[in-house]
């Protein structure tokens, strides 16, 4: 019997949203006010969820501690109270829109993660815009 | 006497950094916060007045032109900005959610209409992380 189990993650960091194709009319014209040169930011609401068979000898899925020092050690700690656009390898040719930032932090965490589990990224970029990966 | 609340919000980056301390020293004391190339949050901002109600509309204050007013003169400075580079009303300031709060309330009051009594702000960095503010 599958279930389903989620751990929720939070990580503050500044970014701009630019694409350095485009001249900076097109990149304001596009971006508006996340175009800003110097930054904005966001409190970052991550949420991972695991789906499998739960073990009957522990009653778990997964151990979420387990999968919380994962996320703390792969992820927040590359990101949280960064500026993802400038402190991040991640980010250095990557634009850091939702979408990307949640297809990044998946690929950081998918093979750490036993691949029985199926495995999808929610991420809050404020309480009304948030993303999901993979779909 | 009621108390009515507009709640608003704005993105920032910012960074705690005392600029009369080495850069050792700020990171000693702000930790992450000191980051060089910034961080950033979703701030919530509460504005609450007091008074009594209008007898011919029931209200405190309209709450619309209060949100109009708060965008106008506030969140405008600040939502998408850089609150240490692209504010003017934090220039020289330690941009810390204390002073912030004291900074919005020293831009917001001079615009409310006359006899409009802002009772308290209060300022969410994070979630868990708030400020509160009643103008002394």
């Amino acid at each position: 019997m599958k279930v389903a189990v989620y751990r929720k993650e939070h990580f503050n960091a500044a970014h701009r949203l630019n694409n350095p194709d485009w001249d900076e009319a097109t990149n304001q014209r596009v971006f508006g006010k996340c175009n800003n040169p110097h930054f904005h930011g966001h409190n970052y609401e991550l949420i991972i969820k695991i789906v499998g068979e739960v073990d009957p000898a522990t009653g778990y899925v997964m151990d979420l501690k387990v999968l919380g020092d994962l996320t703390k050690q792969h992820v927040l700690n590359k990101f949280d109270h960064k500026n993802l656009n400038e402190d991040t390898e991640e980010f250095k040719n990557l634009n850091p829109s939702a979408e990307n930032i949640a297809i990044v932090i998946y690929d950081l965490l998918r093979d750490k993660i036993d691949p029985k589990f199926y495995m999808q990224v929610r991420l809050y970029e404020t309480e009304r815009n948030f993303v999901e990966y993979p779909v | 006497m009621v108390y009515i609340t507009r709640v608003e919000h704005f993105n920032a980056a910012h960074k705690l950094f005392n600029p009369s301390w080495s850069r050792e020293k700020n990171e000693e004391v702000f930790g992450k916060c000191a980051n060089e190339n910034w961080h950033g949050h979703n701030f919530e901002l509460y504005v609450t007045l007091k008074g009594e109600p209008n007898p011919d509309t029931g209200f405190v204050f309209d709450v619309k032109r209060l949100s109009v007013l708060v965008n106008e003169h506030v969140i405008e400075k600040l939502d998408h900005k850089n609150l240490n580079i692209d504010v003017d009303f934090m220039k020289g300031k330690i941009c810390s959610s204390e002073n912030l709060v004291i900074g919005i309330w020293n831009e917001l009051v001079p615009h409310l209409p006359k006899g409009v009594q802002l009772h308290c702000l209060k300022l969410y960095e994070t979630p868990r992380i708030f400020v509160e503010y009643y103008g002394n």
